[in-house]
């Protein structure tokens, strides 16, 4: 197939056709091509260019992907959403405020945009994820509420890499990644704002929460209790202070030695749907 | 073009009358490749250019393009640590120190990808990414400078990571699992020169996505910086 050729034969019959190409707005009006797609997913072409052979197997459709990571933003919106309402938020400085209403505005596109996508490829979007109040009561001073922020935002990039080999040959692997690559922005700042190295490192005041562990401490489901499918679990994700990727030491395996803290600083670890969804994580935080 | 107008040393990077051809002949280079592919034709055999580095196709020039990136990354952090500018706080030089190192390792790990033995030359000995365009003398002009590099490298990602083939899993991952660490530093370097600019609106859009730039795009960027060689990505896979 020559794919310069059919743009160039559709560019004689629309001549707006690069711009469409182009447009945010083409992304969600080829939703209908992607809904096509995601039947090919099944097929084994696609399966083998997962990410990890650990989600052989899964039966998750791009629609249950883009549920999950829908959850996670309305979960964070929620949060913010809170942390907005909250007298300790009043009470902070202009330019921690300037933050948070920044990362929501983000959260709250992030929602939008996935609503958007998910409507668009015929499912119904997951209606709420809120962060649990009684737990949120806890949370008596600013610096409490920035140290659940950190982890939720370290969770959405590990959380949105444990799906995004499941998009793989869709439009919507860009869409996810770009939406990736700015929770990691967000964990950057919040990690700033708290005094903490803005990469996840062994050093972190919160590095033996289980968000930078893995593996799940109650019992694995195929079912999330949103109402989607999320692929089994079958081996825990690598821990946040994994020195080796690829095979490949980092430590000593690159010719110069490198500090067990800096192999482990400079990747970002993905984390399982189930680990995600487990009580020692964002699942045991969502919720009335 | 506007893309590059919020950076101002690209503004003010002047290139000379011979490095300006070379660019040229490799952007038109790049445009009969493309016609190429558009039409029936044949394409004009090109003159070769001694200077000219042509990273190659497939994943081995997706690792090629990300090891360029970090090289540009780990030359500037590596100035920025060995001869810091006396307006270099205590937390300026802790940070670049870690960036200089996850930098380091970035490069090398892909490198590790392109070549496994570490035996091959990459690249010719005298090819570097050249600094001197930059004012690394103030904390402003460093982190401005680091900005201008993170940012680019970080908008590279999220379409690099897509132009892998399944061949290629553990590198995607690796670049993948590399890429969010990419990200954290680009914010992390704008919140030093402007506080509360980690995410602002020229490098996340309206709808809470970032803005991406592709090969050929961190290509056009990168280029004045490795002047007199000409780097071409036409054999690079193109995002769709």
């Amino acid at each position: 197939m020559d794919f310069f050729k059919i743009i160039d034969d559709l560019s004689k019959v629309d001549a707006d056709v690069l711009g469409r190409f182009d447009s945010r707005r083409a992304v969600f009006g080829s939703l209908g091509n992607i809904a096509k797609r995601s039947a090919l997913a099944a097929t084994p072409l696609f399966l083998g260019a997962l990410f990890q052979k650990a989600y052989a197997g899964t039966t998750s459709t791009p629609v249950e992907v883009l549920q999950y990571a829908l959850t996670l933003e309305l979960f964070e919106q929620d949060f913010y959403a809170k942390v907005k309402a909250s007298s300790q938020y009043a009470g902070a400085s202009a330019a921690d405020k300037a933050a948070i209403d920044q990362i929501k505005g983000h959260e709250d596109a992030h929602v939008a945009l996935l609503r958007t996508a998910i409507t668009g490829l015929g499912g119904t979007p997951v209606a709420s994820a809120p962060f649990k109040s009684a737990v949120f009561a806890g949370l008596t001073t600013f610096a409490a509420q920035l140290g659940i922020a950190q982890l939720l935002e370290d969770t959405g990039v590990r959380a949105y890499k444990g799906r995004a080999g499941e998009l793989l040959g869709t439009d919507l692997l860009t869409v996810a990644l770009q939406i990736h690559s700015v929770e990691a922005r967000h964990a950057s700042k919040i990690r700033y704002m708290r005094g903490q190295k803005p990469w996840v490192n062994p050093g972190d005041d919160l590095a033996a929460h289980p968000v930078y562990t893995s593996g799940v401490t109650g019992p694995t489901s195929t079912t999330s209790p949103f109402g989607y499918g999320i692929p089994a679990y079958t081996a825990a994700s690598p821990v946040e202070s994994n020195t080796t990727q690829s095979n490949v030491p980092i430590t000593t395996g690159l010719g110069a030695t490198y500090t067990a803290a800096d192999a482990a600083a400079s990747f970002d670890e993905y984390l399982q749907a189930a680990e995600v969804l487990d009580a020692s994580r964002a699942g045991g935080l969502v919720g009335a | 073009m506007s893309d590059y107008t919020f950076f101002p040393a690209w503004r003010e990077q002047s290139l000379g009358r011979r490095v300006f051809l070379r660019v040229s002949a490799a952007s038109a280079a790049s445009v009969a490749l493309i016609a190429a592919g558009c039409s029936d034709s044949t394409p004009e055999p090109v003159t070769s250019d001694p200077n000219l580095l042509t990273l190659p196709s497939g994943d081995s020039g997706l690792l090629y393009y990300a090891y360029l990136l970090s090289l540009a990354q780990t030359t500037l952090y590596q100035k920025a640590v060995d001869v810091p500018p006396s307006d270099f706080t205590a937390t300026d030089r802790s940070v670049f120190a870690d960036l200089r190192d996850h930098a380091i390792v970035h490069r090398e790990l892909f490198r590790y990808f392109i070549d496994p033995a570490g035996t091959a030359v990459l690249f010719p000995t005298d090819f570097v990414f050249n600094l001197t365009s930059f004012t690394l003398t103030s904390r402003a002009g460093v982190l401005a400078a680091a900005q201008q590099i993170a940012d680019l490298a970080a908008a590279a990602f999220p379409v690099l990571l897509t132009l892998f083939t399944a061949s290629g899993t553990s590198q995607r991952l690796m670049m993948l699992k590399a890429g969010s660490v990419v990200s954290r530093q680009a914010a992390a370097i704008r919140d030093l020169l402007t506080p509360g600019s980690f995410a602002s609106s020229n490098v996340v859009d309206s709808t809470g996505l970032l803005i991406t730039k592709t090969p050929m795009e961190v290509n056009t960027a990168l280029a004045p910086y490795f002047a007199p060689y000409v780097i071409s990505v036409a054999n690079l896979a193109v995002p769709v």
